[in-house]
């Protein structure tokens, strides 16, 4: 069975009809009994598998999942991925997603497709370009790459920006970051989960986590609808559904899962280069390499567990999209979703011990986890294997509301999630 | 578009109404321990399936209490908040 992915085993393989190729990972029965169980088969699920293999050599692993990898938002997501956050703790955990992004396709043997064609946060009042300087001298000085457009600068890199004198959304000008860009996300689940069944990690799809194994006051594993799993230490990486299951482990969370919603349109050809968002509208958009527009914008305005939007909300985030861009007017929408998102009120995630010791949580990425799946693996890898916080982590304990110490982007970046 | 109906109003567009935050989350009195009052502050129930809600109607300015569901946005009619709890405080 051929495993590894090159030209070389490419052509090889054409030789011989492409039959020798080994499943991406494989579908064991559960075990009685790991050493991690992680529960939820996301982005993050899935990476914290693979560090905790690859970085910490705990190979006695599984990742439940109650449907399929990446069915969840991993699988629904715009695919944006940048670090240009407002407070140092945020710079410090993006820049580290960011710069794992950048390797993972040799790292993982797998292409993620990652295209770095930049990012760019549009200002329309003076006031905006204001806090929109501020953001950029506080990511030149927090270390990671940033520069501030004026309208010209944002004509040159995307003409088809509606610059009209009547526009509603003025491009006065805005923050780029051009290490920023977009990865396919099936890509960024499937290659992880592939990297750590290589490294003996056990993928569990279609098994739901319906409690945990509470004794002497610990978690000391999980009930499914396959069986009890022992393990030692319980990883939570479930996305909108974590109060769901704190609530089974006794505690609650300071989460409210909403729908996020996105669209795309048929494909064109190449007219988009960048990845951009409108501050006035809140919508954004990139183009897909198959061509296709990929537009996105707010929350839902009402808690939600329907994967699925409401009309009033897409009609707002398509028609800022078409004020910035008229021409997108004879475009045909193909598929329009939603995914439950994790939204905690400063922006920020939840990476730490929970209340009940032995698991540990990563949660509340809200509408911005996917650029953060390598470095929340990394992070959840990391408190599994030590017990402890990584240094990076430590800011985004569940603590910090109890301290008021938050982190607050929407403030800080201007970031409206 | 999802109907919502005010106690007051009748059946009205969804765009009409403001979410505000699950019912039963009170204030804590007195001298507080931080968590108690992060619990108030942040913490929440956040349920899936029935939720009892605290909406107001932007049009006519009222707030009152909703059933929904969060999962198929079935919404009850709202019901007007007991006087009891609207006498509090109010100097
Ligand atoms: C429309 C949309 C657009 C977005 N755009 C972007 C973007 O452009 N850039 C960006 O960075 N982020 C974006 N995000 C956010 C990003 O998708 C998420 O933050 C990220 O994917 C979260 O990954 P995760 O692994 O935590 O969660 P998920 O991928 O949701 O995985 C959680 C998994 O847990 C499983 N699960 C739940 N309960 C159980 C249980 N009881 N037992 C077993 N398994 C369970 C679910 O089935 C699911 O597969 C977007 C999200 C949406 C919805
Ligand atoms: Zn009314």
């Amino acid at each position: 069975m051929t495993r590894h992915y090159s030209a070389l085993n490419l052509a090889r393989e054409g030789l011989s009809g492409h039959k020798g190729w080994a499943r991406a990972w494989t579908s064991p029965e559960p075990k009685k009994r790991y050493d991690v169980v992680i529960v939820g088969g996301g982005g993050h699920g899935l990476a914290t598998a693979y560090y905790l293999a690859k970085t910490h050599g705990i190979t006695n692993v599984a990742v439940i999942e109650k449907g399929w990898l990446g069915g969840g938002n991993t699988g629904r997501n715009t695919t944006v991925v940048r670090s240009n956050y407002f407070f140092p703790e945020s710079v410090a955990l993006y820049e580290m997603s960011l710069n794992l992004y950048e390797e993972l396709s040799k790292e993982l043997n797998y292409n993620v497709m990652l295209s770095q064609r930049g990012m760019l946060m549009l200002c329309h009042t003076p006031a905006e370009m204001e806090m929109s300087a501020r953001l950029v001298n506080a990511m030149q000085l927090n270390g990671t790459d940033a520069e501030l457009l004026d309208t010209e600068g944002v004509r040159k890199i995307m003409p088809i920006y509606n610059f009209s004198p009547d526009s509603r959304f003025p491009a006065l000008g805005g923050a780029l970051q051009p290490r920023g860009g977009t990865a396919r996300h099936d890509a960024v689940a499937w290659g992880y989960a592939r990297a750590a069944s290589a490294l003996g990690v056990d993928i569990i799809q279609q098994c739901e986590v319906t409690d945990f194994l509470i004794e002497g006051g610990a978690c000391r594993g999980v009930k499914t609808t396959q069986g009890e799993i022992r393990a030692d230490r319980v990883g939570l990486a479930v996305a909108g559904h974590s109060s769901q299951m704190a609530e089974k482990a006794g505690f609650r969370l300071p989460v409210t899962s909403y729908a996020l919603q996105a669209c795309v349109s048929e494909p064109v050809k190449p007219i988009l280069d960048i990845a951009v968002h409108c501050a006035g509208s809140g919508s954004y958009a990139s183009q897909s390499d198959k061509g296709e527009i990929v537009i996105g914008g707010g929350l839902d305005r009402v808690p939600s567990y329907g994967q699925r939007g409401t009309l009033p909300t897409l009609e707002h985030v398509i028609a800022g999209i078409l004020e910035m861009f008229p021409a997108f007017r004879q475009l045909k929408l193909m598929r329009q979703w939603g995914g439950i998102v994790d939204v905690v009120p400063d922006s920020s995630p939840l990476i730490g011990p929970s209340p009940l010791p032995n698991l540990f949580l990563n949660c509340g990425w809200g509408t911005g986890g996917f650029k953060a799946i390598p470095a929340g693996g990394t992070l959840l890898a990391h408190l599994l294997a030590t017990g402890q916080h990584h240094d990076i982590s430590r800011p985004f304990d569940l603590d910090r509301f109890a301290t008021g110490r938050l982190i607050d982007e929407a403030a800080g970046s201007g970031i409206a999630h | 578009m999802h109907i919502y109906t005010c106690p007051f109003c009748g059946p009205r567009p969804e765009t009409e109404f403001h979410f505000g935050g699950e019912a039963g989350n009170d204030r804590p009195d007195g001298d507080v321990p931080a968590q108690a009052w992060a619990d108030y502050l942040h913490y929440r129930q956040n349920p899936k399936g029935a939720a009892r809600e605290i909406w107001i109607h932007l049009t006519c300015h009222e707030v009152f209490v909703m059933t929904r569901d969060t999962v198929t946005m079935a919404a009850q009619p709202g019901e007007p908040i007991p006087s009891d709890t609207t006498d509090r405080g109010d100097a």
